[in-house]
């Protein structure tokens, strides 16, 4: 077995500076349209195809909850190339006073219908590339020990008993955390007779993680909103 | 055989009852419900064509059910009429095994009967909805939200397996650990499971009935992200049968390209699929080395293309954007770079003896049943049965290059690992020769949409991926039905769990490899 030993060292850090200094690296995300002033925003927002653009006088607004960054926009407008896309809800802001997590944090992660693209992305955390354990971020079998509940999918019908109890049975202080768009609005699935309209549907939703999928700085930037230990991004 | 020799076979057999016409590789026959058990087991059992699925279309005053067979000649439609108020049909599972989950999920999707049929009912569909619920029915809404909910908390899985001591264990479909939404119940009496019943669509999203009436470029969308593990493929095999509806015929550049893509997509999901047999196993430095090479080629997908899953790229009449052959070339250096690393970690992992303790004689398809269930893709090839649709019925860019065939005999979770080593090898050197050979010109056509049928497939990283549409006057998606490979894997899955210890149960899960998005679509 010491073959393994001499393998694992030989492969040396690869973690992201992510938290402490921004990363920088290639390829860690794949950017979104950004809002502000263009020439002819109703025209581009028509062009939509998930109606996530709107026009506001001469610029233009992304409905982070819509977009799916499909490319259909890149070329008529800015894309920016960031990774802290996780925000808090206005009706979660006014709730949350106390942040019980930022040592430790438990997470159970329940599949609500997602196309297997984000949950492959919240399983990066666990890769040495962004290894989230070292921030203390667990993720845990059962939703006794849990502290969040990490929503993928639009929340498809057969799944909703399911999480409701598994919602019921996590002890509080407990939060919800939706990643991707599917979770944050339903996406292109929801609402249909077999498909909701994202996390929300199970209980307030503490933070939010948009894209399609998010990578995986996305996520860790809202596991780390979660835990009290980062700050919104607000878009200009 | 030949498509023009299997037709006159069918003939000597049937006589005139049968009506056939052969165009371009595509074979047709329509024969009366009498004779669809006979003409189907022939085709299965003694000409051994390959069932690719069922494609049933409701229309105002009847009903059309087409069974697509396909040999290394091309496609075998059977297709039988019938008038609107019968409902009920013969099954023809009983000879042709392949066909047993397209007829349940018939009977809850279209509210058909397959007569002869062991186990119809609750399928797609769970026990909560109401009887004669069928989504798939034109006259359903889907958009409505449905009203008819019933929530049965006293509900309990039938049982199959009864003897003393017996017990049925439930899993599912919340799992520790990051996992898709899956029920199994296994039945065991003690240590050795004997009957794995896996209870799937908890995930229906119902994608082909939400494309009814939509443009073709929002069907795309759900095309690509119904399964985001290998989005392009699908993405691929949809747009093929859209191009052959609208008679375009795609750039040889935006070929090659989209062969490059779905080689790059087939890479990084069998990096993906590695990784989960090394963690399922517990070897954590295997698991870890694995997974560094699986962000790196999220990475390189998403400086190659903009998106780590390669969303956005494929559309009818070519690709959303070009690429330079320089760029081609880096990204297949960095993939050649990664097959290497790869070679190393295959190494290592058969120098482990308690790794290969896991998989070695573990969660066993033998030969025959891998053809009898139609089991498509790496664990087919494993099993000694590999019909790749690259080289059995090339397609898109695929005619052209040159693939020499992966395949084990053994069938059980090593011959698998090492199929899904083989051929990401035979991935990284297919994107060398594409990139070293890139044809200049454009990458896309426009396409004008008219009215019709096709399908189009495609050798997605789990198997077969076909995708039948039919386009309406206006333009629009009228009818679409995916037959994923999960769809047609997980039923043959139980045959591998099924007689070998609880503790190899997730190794087991893991080398199969299943997407339930992709099941469930």
């Amino acid at each position: 077995m010491s073959q393994w030993v001499f393998a694992g060292l030989k492969a040396g850090i690869v973690t992201t500076p992510y938290p402490r200094r921004e990363d920088h690296a290639h390829g860690i995300t794949p950017g979104r349209p950004r809002g502000g002033v263009v020439a002819s925003p109703e025209e581009i927002a028509s062009h939509c195809p998930v109606g996530a653009l709107a026009a506001t006088g001469e610029g233009i607004t992304v409905d982070r909850g819509r977009c799916i960054h499909c490319p259909a926009c890149r070329a008529d407008i800015p894309w920016e190339e960031t990774y802290e896309w996780a925000t808090v809800p206005p009706e979660a802001k006014e709730a949350e006073v106390e942040r019980p997590f930022r040592r430790s944090l438990h997470v159970l992660v329940v599949d609500a219908g997602d196309c297997g693209a984000c949950l492959s992305e919240v399983g990066q955390l666990n890769n040495p590339y962004y290894n989230m354990h070292r921030l203390g971020f667990f993720i845990t079998p059962t939703p006794r020990k849990a502290d969040l509940l990490l929503l993928v999918g639009p929340m498809t019908e057969h799944m909703k008993l399911a999480v409701e109890k598994a919602y019921a049975a996590m002890p509080t202080p407990k939060r919800v955390m939706a990643v991707g768009t599917c979770a944050a609005s339903g996406g292109i699935f929801g609402s249909s007779f077999v498909a909701g309209h994202g996390a929300n549907e199970v209980g307030s939703v503490d933070v939010v993680v948009p894209g399609c999928p998010p990578p995986p700085l996305a996520i860790l930037h809202g596991l780390l909103l979660v835990a009290g230990r980062a700050q919104e991004v607000v878009e200009r | 055989m030949e498509l023009n020799k299997l037709e006159k076979t069918l003939h000597d057999r049937f006589f005139e009852r049968l009506t056939t016409r052969i165009s371009s590789s595509f074979l047709d026959i329509e024969c009366s419900t009498a004779d669809l058990i006979e003409v189907s087991a022939m085709l299965f059992n003694e000409q051994a064509c390959a069932f690719a699925g069922m494609i049933i279309e409701e229309e105002d005053v009847s009903w059309s059910l087409r069974y697509m067979f396909y040999n290394d000649h091309g496609m075998i439609q059977v297709m039988i009429a019938a008038s609107h108020d019968q409902t009920e049909f013969p099954s023809i599972s009983a000879h042709v095994h392949a066909s047993d989950w397209h007829e349940r999920a018939a009977e809850d999707l279209f509210g058909l009967s397959f007569s002869g049929h062991p186990r119809l009912g609750e399928f797609i569909l769970h026990e909560q909805w109401p009887e004669g619920t069928n989504p798939m029915r034109r006259g359903f809404d889907a958009r409505a939200p449905f009203s008819h909910w019933e929530s049965r908390p006293d509900w309990e899985p039938p049982r199959v397996f009864d003897s003393p001591g017996a017990f049925s264990m439930p899993i599912g479909p919340i799992y520790s650990g990051i996992a898709e939404s899956v029920h199994f119940q296994l039945e065991t009496i003690g240590e050795e499971i004997v009957r794995v019943i896996p209870r799937l669509f908890y995930k229906y999203r119902a994608v082909e009935k939400l494309a009814q009436g939509r443009s073709v470029g929002e069907a795309l969308l759900l095309a690509e992200r119904f399964n985001g593990t290998s989005s392009f493929a699908h993405a691929f095999s949809f747009c093929q049968a859209v191009e052959k509806i609208a008679e375009v015929e795609i750039p040889q550049r935006a070929r090659r390209l989209r062969a490059f893509l779905a080689e790059l997509e087939r890479l990084r999901h069998h990096v993906a699929a590695l990784q989960g047999i090394c963690s399922s196993t517990g070897l954590a430095v295997a698991a870890s080395q694995a997974g560094i090479l699986e962000e790196e080629m999220l990475r390189l997908s998403g400086v190659f293309a903009g998106h780590r899953y390669l969303f956005g790229l494929a559309t009818p009449g070519g690709l959303t954007r070009d690429f330079t052959d320089e760029e081609c070339r880096n990204v297949a250096g960095t993939a050649s770079s990664i097959a290497q690393r790869l070679n190393k970690l295959e190494r290592l992992l058969t120098r482990s003896s308690s790794f290969l303790d896991r998989l070695e004689r573990v969660g066993i398809v033998t030969k025959d049943d891998a053809l009898r269930y139609g089991l498509v893709g790496p664990i087919a090839r494993a099993s000694g049965s590999g019909r790749d649709l690259r080289t059995f019925l090339p397609y898109g860019g695929y005619e052209e290059l040159l693939l020499s065939p992966v395949q084990e005999e053994e069938g059980d979770g090593y011959a698998r690992l090492r199929v899904l080593f083989s051929e990401a090898r035979e991935s990284s050197r297919l994107l060398n020769d594409i990139a070293a050979d890139l044809p200049s010109g454009d990458v896309c056509v426009p396409v004008e949409m008219r009215a019709g049928w096709a399908l189009g497939w495609t050798e997605a990283p789990r198997g077969a991926a076909f995708h039948w549409v039919r386009i309406d006057d206006a333009g629009n998606v009228a009818e679409w039905r995916i037959i994923p490979p999960s769809f047609v894997n997980w039923h043959g899955f139980h045959l591998a769990a099924e007689g070998f210890a609880f503790q190899d149960f997730p190794i087991i899960l893991a080398t199969f490899g299943l997407s339930a998005a992709e099941n469930d679509r």
